[in-house]
């Protein structure tokens, strides 16, 4: 009897019919596709993607020039000059990342002591010309200057785990 | 009448199928292989020697990128050989995360497995569905560590963050209504251990759709039944380790044969094939999809009851948290001398080995007491299943190649290092 169910089941393209039902109900059931870049997944506040330089709320940079994160960057994609600023505070005279060097691993982030260097949930950019690459203090800066209220936001979410 | 030579055959490293950069040259017999030849070195990234240039913790990085199909299992095999060196254990809860992490991390890499194998040998849709789930578990992984893949999660001593409280929603757009945005976050209204535990109750179902689809196919049989087949003996002397070595029919696990971690307290079973070809080390592979599957529903269900740290409180080798570090003196040097000198290992060396979704990752660390390794040697499963490459295919028809290539799930990050 067994013989003869597998055979008739054999001649009858049985499994590849089971394999056709799976896909004849996938194909009625709703899609799961995402119509991007109208519409985008969800994305955790701990992201990490594209770097910015933070300021205090009266305008102040955080940056003091620790070099913590020049330090602890396992790709050496970031360099730092110091100087004494007009402020007459140390501060960073030259703060370049290299995004072709970096490997988003947020150990710059989680060395700074003030909260100046932070990771952005952007991760939608591009370079259009060589040299794009390296983000300077200012554009670092302005970064962090547009994204203000999302990066506090992202950081407040996740504070209570650090 | 000349006599008839064999020809030579480039397969790689070009080949969508050759899974990255394998560069195979292959001694033809018409269509049957006399021998093959894998090229490695073409990913090669010098990542052992680029450990040995950086304080510890700041190649824990690098490691995600080597089985970049498995990333967090990779940081667990480096992280727990510096444990070792140093004497320290992580607390429990940590321990739980890690496992949890390794198993998941187990069904994210069979998932991808499942489907480029199904790809390399004429089944389509399977890809479409693996990948349909892994995206769920690709959002676990940035809701814990804030990447989809390079997760640098794992610390020596723990684990970086706990578990969040709550997992990200979709936003409203106009291709969605309300309706169906609220179903899709309904899952996502909880913390990340609901997320994963629903995530626990769906996938038995899912599994047994890519079950339907290939177990009793008959293309998929003929593709891989008695393709490849490795008697046992030669697969223990090949030095194969994880499906390889139990699709030969041998039970061999680290999770079970030296527990790391919590996984002598956890309940699953081992797998094992029979015939030791293609066909068995799939089964084998699905089947660890559902075995992975109950170790996470019931590091879930541990996770849920027993809050606490999830990294060591010692100062010396794991970093404080931010609130100590900007309240506190003390904290702050340490926090300095961490981050930039990082932590010395006692002299030494040590093999760590863990359970890899593709067998035995292992790493060697030997220290001179410095802030940096001395030596690191990295054991790829990966390695050891390219060297049998040959004698896998000897005797095989040239769309056999995809096939052993498939089942024995290479990944050149791993490889070459």
């Amino acid at each position: 009897m067994a013989t003869l169910n597998s055979l008739v089941k054999t001649f009858l393209l049985w499994e590849l019919l089971q394999g056709l039902r799976v896909t004849l109900r996938n194909f009625f059931a709703e899609k799961v596709t995402i119509q991007y870049p109208e519409e985008k997944t969800p994305q955790s506040p701990r992201f990490r993607g594209l770097h910015a330089l933070r300021r205090y709320p009266n305008g102040e940079e955080r940056c003091i020039a620790c070099k913590l994160c020049e330090a602890v960057c396992p790709a050496l994609a970031i360099t730092i000059e110091s100087d004494t600023g007009p402020d007459g505070l140390r501060r960073t005279t030259r703060y370049d990342i290299d995004l072709f060097k970096c490997i988003y691993c947020g150990f710059c982030e989680e060395a700074c002591p003030v909260d100046a260097i932070v990771e952005t949930r952007i991760h939608e950019y591009h370079m259009e010309t060589p040299g794009q690459n390296i983000l300077t203090k200012d554009m670092l800066l302005a970064i962090g200057d547009k994204y203000e209220a999302m990066i506090a936001a992202d950081k407040a979410a996740d504070a209570a785990y650090l | 009448m000349p006599e008839i030579q064999t020809f030579t055959m480039n397969f790689g490293p070009q080949h969508p199928a050759a899974h990255g950069v394998l560069r195979l040259v292959l001694e033809m017999d018409g269509e049957v292989i006399h021998s093959a030849d894998p090229h490695v070195g073409l990913l090669h990234r010098a990542t052992e020697k680029l450990a040995e240039s950086k304080p510890y913790n700041q190649s824990i990085g690098y490691m995600d990128r080597l089985d970049y199909i498995s990333m967090i299992c990779n940081e667990h095999g480096y992280v727990l050989v510096i444990e070792k060196l140093l004497g320290i254990t992580p607390p429990i809860r940590a321990q739980y995360i890690r496992v949890l992490f390794d198993e998941i991390t187990r069904i994210l890499n069979h998932l991808f497995w499942l489907g480029a194998h199904g790809l390399d040998i004429g089944a389509m849709t399977i890809f479409l569905y693996c990948f349909r789930e892994r995206e769920d578990l690709m959002d676990i992984y940035e809701a814990v560590s804030g990447t989809r893949m390079h997760a640098t999660y794992y610390r020596p001593g723990g684990v970086y963050r706990d578990l969040p409280e709550a997992m990200p929603k979709y936003q409203a757009s106009k291709w969605r209504s309300k309706k169906s945005v609220a179903k899709l976050n309904a899952i996502r209204e909880g913390s990340l251990l609901d997320f994963i535990d629903a995530f626990t109750v769906k996938f038995p179902a899912c599994v047994d759709q890519y079950e339907n689809l290939l177990t009793d196919n008959r293309i998929w049989k003929q593709r891989t039944v008695n393709i490849g087949v490795v008697p046992p003996e030669r697969a223990l002397q090949l030095g194969f380790t994880g499906p390889m070595l139990r699709g030969s029919g041998v039970e061999w696990d680290l999770r079970k044969k030296q527990p790391y971690e919590v996984y002598d307290q956890l309940d699953f079973d081992i797998p094992v094939g029979t015939n030791g070809d293609c066909y068995d080390r799939y089964l084998v592979r699905v089947e660890e999809m559902r075995q992975s599957n109950k170790i996470v529903k019931q590091c879930v269900d541990w996770l849920r009851e027993n809050p606490g740290p999830v990294m060591l409180e010692d100062r010396k080798i794991v970093a404080p948290t931010r609130v100590e570090m900007k309240d506190d003196m003390e904290s702050l040097i340490h926090h300095f001398k961490l981050f930039t000198e990082g932590y010395c290992v006692p002299a030494g060396e040590a093999y760590a080995a863990i359970e890899h979704p593709k067998g035995e990752f292992g790493v060697y660390m030997i220290s001179d007491g410095a802030n940096k390794p001395y030596r690191v040697k990295i054991r790829a499963a990966g390695f050891a299943h390219l060297g049998a490459m040959s004698e896998m295919v000897t005797g095989h028809m040239l769309a056999d190649v995809v096939a052993v290539i498939g089942t024995q799930d290479i990944v050149f990050g791993e490889i070459d290092r």
